[in-house]
């Protein structure tokens, strides 16, 4: 081994673990509000970077539901569009209101809408709890296409962003928007690992354990599994805004429809229930796979296949198998896959010394 | 490590390594072409409608591009899968928006109105004209709001009053359909209700009585409309359908007794499509058409001789070619060769920019001489776009279904644009008010 790793092995073991820990998290955040946005093309930025933001961040929010507290829900795209048609009618209707003000106004009005859909959980379990939260999914696209006063009377149904500004800076470009979701983003990401490691959190994964029990040692069951639900959708809300604003740049009711919903429980099986970090992998792999294997397509002119449509239905087929193969191998999803991975070249490495 | 993984890496491996080696070789393989990019969704719900469109530009393309293209350019297709999905087709709007592989990209056309209305913004940012033929927002034939917007050909506006042009026609006059009860039975949806402002201002104008039915998607159950359409003794039908609506709509009027020659179709809802699955109950049945079927146009004789008989096509269905769908592409793709041709004889003959494209379609005039040349009358109406008006001028044909084909049944029909001029051009004033965009400078020439 080099003089130079013995160095750093040394310097590594003499400065705290936690000290090495926050200078990541300041190298992390350089990297996200600096580099990313100056040196990412625009199409990295819309079509790669912010998607993928945003749909992790939906995973996190179903994750605090299903992986945390163990409630499912198959309505998350519901709660995203009541948070894309709040902030729409806040700037529309209410134009002194500063962004982060509609940001968590519109987040609020979902978690009461969550609050609602959420109390059947009080008395009913897994599969038919799926299938009343399945009823908030169709109740809102309902809502969202049948009363135009929330689109604002046009014709077409759809809401497009406002003009999105904060203290005077202009977010409609690429970068403007990138910085508007990783802001969002870490801040709830942060929030989320707050409410998993407190006591809110760790009552959830009781509840989620073994209900009976936790009731037993004084948990309040009903409150905790409202709060799931509120929060949850809160977060939804807020993510619904993002994918309305920040990504399409435009949304209906169409757009948060029953396919956004498996996407985001998806995102959670993929990248693994009760972490924060894997629901990005998930988004990345929902989202870059079907992305990267055209691109293989059209890069490696597999036209003697076939036709554009029999390629194109191929490479549905070679994202189900792969999906198919990830949950086979690894059940417990993408995040854990990963960590083993670690821990095993640890391993190897202090094997190596 | 066991098998499965290790095939895993190695896969993952061999992709990584083959999109590396690739892309670098296909980089300038665009160069001296002009970029088409092709929007497509032959997955999806609407693939039915899709593919055959996908067909008439490609076979068109791959005919012009074999007589040697455009004034010496070729076209250059690159097809981008959308599934008909708002998000995939972002994708493919950052992935071409530049050009790609050495070929610009002059003007984009999309096949999906909800695309169409997400992408005003961005376009407006990027200032890359969007086509939209016979779809598209209404309110963006107004140039002054939206520059980069062209919704040529036709707009639903327009089909409600060539609807009831026809059917003055029918009864004898304007003067007669006072008292007439029309009803509007629509897919409620954006789309669908695209028609329910300009049927109440013809209403107006003409004293019919505008009665209004919304049908919730899919609408594979009609049974009360159609029977409230029969109480309320409906005189004729505007039949505004999208998908399995169409045929089951058709079906449900024979059970209820509604005769099929007082019903008119959609553009949407007026492709072999919508009527064969509907068998005998849709016999006499009518539809506003501005894609007319059929192979005898003399373009379609050329195509089939050298592209569909030569084995060159893309269809894989052989009977869909001439079908309304495949005309649709095909006259899309006549119009962007038109439009390459504008821009030529103003910039030169070689690939256009986008700001070139932009001029070029603005400018675009395709007149009843020049469809005559290129084998397209009776295919296409002559088409003429200025910086103000972004439609030309809207004409379309009434068709029937004879029980196997499309015939037509009228010439082209203008409707009453004028009516509209204000409330279309109203909408656009509202629109600019809540973007808060400025006015447009005037365009000099």
């Amino acid at each position: 081994m080099s003089v130079s790793n013995n160095v750093l092995a040394e310097a590594a073991a003499i400065s705290s673990k936690s000290n090495l820990r926050i200078l990541a998290v300041i190298a992390g955040l350089l990297v996200l509000f600096v580099a990313v946005p100056l040196g990412a093309s625009d199409y990295w930025l819309s079509s790669i970077i912010i998607p993928t933001l945003v749909m992790g961040l939906a995973g996190i929010s179903l994750n605090l539901l299903m992986g945390y507290a163990g409630l499912v829900s198959l309505g998350s795209a519901a709660f995203m569009s009541i948070g894309a048609f709040s902030a729409y009618n806040l700037i529309l209707r209410a134009p002194f209101l500063p962004l982060p003000v509609v940001l968590l106004v519109s987040g609020l009005v979902a978690a009461a809408a969550g609050v609602v859909f959420g109390l059947p959980a009080l008395r009913i379990k897994g599969f038919y709890l799926g299938a009343s939260t399945l009823g908030a999914q169709f109740f809102f696209e309902w809502v969202f296409s049948n009363f135009t006063w929330f689109s604002n009377d046009s014709q077409s149904l759809t809401i497009s962003a406002p003009r999105l500004a904060f203290l005077g800076w202009d977010l409609q470009s690429p970068a403007g928007r990138y910085l508007l979701a990783i802001s969002v983003t870490t801040a709830l990401i942060g929030l989320a690992f707050l409410i998993v490691k407190s006591r809110l959190g760790r009552e959830w994964m009781a509840i989620r354990d073994m209900d009976t029990a936790a009731s037993v040692i004084g948990i309040r069951i009903a409150r905790r599994k409202l709060q799931a639900y509120a929060i949850s959708s809160f977060f939804l809300g807020v993510t619904g805004v993002l994918w309305g604003f920040a990504y399409l740049g435009t949304s209906d009711a169409h757009t948060f429809n029953l396919d956004k919903s498996f996407q985001v429980l998806f995102i959670v099986l993929i990248g693994g229930t009760a972490t924060i970090f894997g629901n990005f992998l998930g988004a990345a792999f929902i989202v870059l796979t079907p992305i990267l294997l055209d691109r293989i397509v059209l890069a490696a002119n597999l036209s003697f296949l076939g036709d554009q449509g029999a390629l194109t239905n191929l490479q549905r087929v070679i994202f189900g198998v792969i999906i198919i193969l990830i949950l086979i191998k690894e059940p417990d999803g993408l995040a854990a896959l990963i960590r083993r991975a670690t821990t095993a070249i640890g391993k190897w490495k202090r094997g190596a010394t | 490590m066991s098998f499965f993984k290790k095939a895993f890496m190695l896969a993952g491996a061999i992709a990584i390594a083959a999109s590396a080696a690739v892309t670098p070789s296909l980089a300038e393989e665009g160069t001296g072409q002009q970029l088409f990019p092709l929007f497509s969704y032959r997955t999806g719900p609407y693939a039915p409608s899709g593919i055959p469109q996908w067909a008439g530009y490609r076979d068109y393309f791959n005919y012009i591009n074999e007589k040697g293209g455009v004034n010496g350019v070729k076209i250059f297709v690159q097809e981008c899968e959308t599934a008909y999905t708002l998000e995939r087709a972002f994708e493919c709007y950052e992935r071409y928006k530049n050009g790609y592989a050495g070929a610009p990209v002059a003007a984009l056309f999309t096949t999906s109105s909800g695309f169409d209305a997400a992408i005003s913004d961005k376009a407006r940012i990027d200032q890359l004209p969007i086509v939209s033929v016979a779809g598209g927002r209404g309110d963006a034939v107004d140039g002054s709001v939206f520059p980069y917007q062209f919704p040529l050909l036709f707009d639903y506006w327009t089909e409600a009053s060539i609807v009831v042009e026809h059917i003055a026609n029918q009864v004898g006059g304007y003067d007669k359909l006072k008292g007439l009860k029309i009803a509007t039975l629509y897919h409620d949806s954006g789309y669908g209700r695209e028609t329910i402002q300009p049927m109440g201002i013809l209403a107006k104008k003409y004293g019919f009585e505008d009665i209004q039915i919304p049908v919730p998607h899919p609408g594979e159950q009609q049974q009360a409309q159609w029977q409230q359409i029969k109480r309320a003794g409906v005189d004729w039908v505007f039949f505004r359908a999208w998908g399995v609506m169409s045929p089951v709509g058709l079906k449900t009027a024979a059970r209820v007794g509604f005769p099929a020659d007082r019903i008119i179709g959609d553009i949407w809802t007026g492709s072999e499509e919508d009527a064969r699955p509907a068998g005998a109950a849709a016999k006499n049945y009518l539809a506003v058409s501005v894609y007319p079927s059929g192979t005898d146009f003399k373009i379609s004789q050329e195509l089939k001789k050298n592209i569909i008989d030569a084995g060159k096509g893309d269809l894989k269905d052989p009977t869909k070619f001439g079908s309304v769908y495949y005309n649709a592409g095909l006259v899309q793709a006549i119009i962007f060769t038109e439009v390459l041709r504008t821009g030529q004889a103003k910039f030169g003959n070689h690939p256009l920019t986008k700001e070139e494209g932009h001029w070029a379609v603005e400018h675009l005039d395709i007149t009843a001489e020049r469809i005559e040349e290129l084998g397209a009358t009776g295919l296409l109406s002559p088409l003429k776009v200025t910086p103000q008006d972004h439609e030309g001028q809207p004409a379309a044909k009434i068709v029937q279904w004879d029980g196997t084909k499309w015939n037509a049944v009228t010439g082209w029909l203008k409707g009453d644009r004028p009516l509209f001029k204000d409330a279309i051009f109203a909408k656009a004033a509202a629109y600019a008010k809540e973007k808060n965009l400025p006015p447009r400078e005037p365009v000099a020439n």
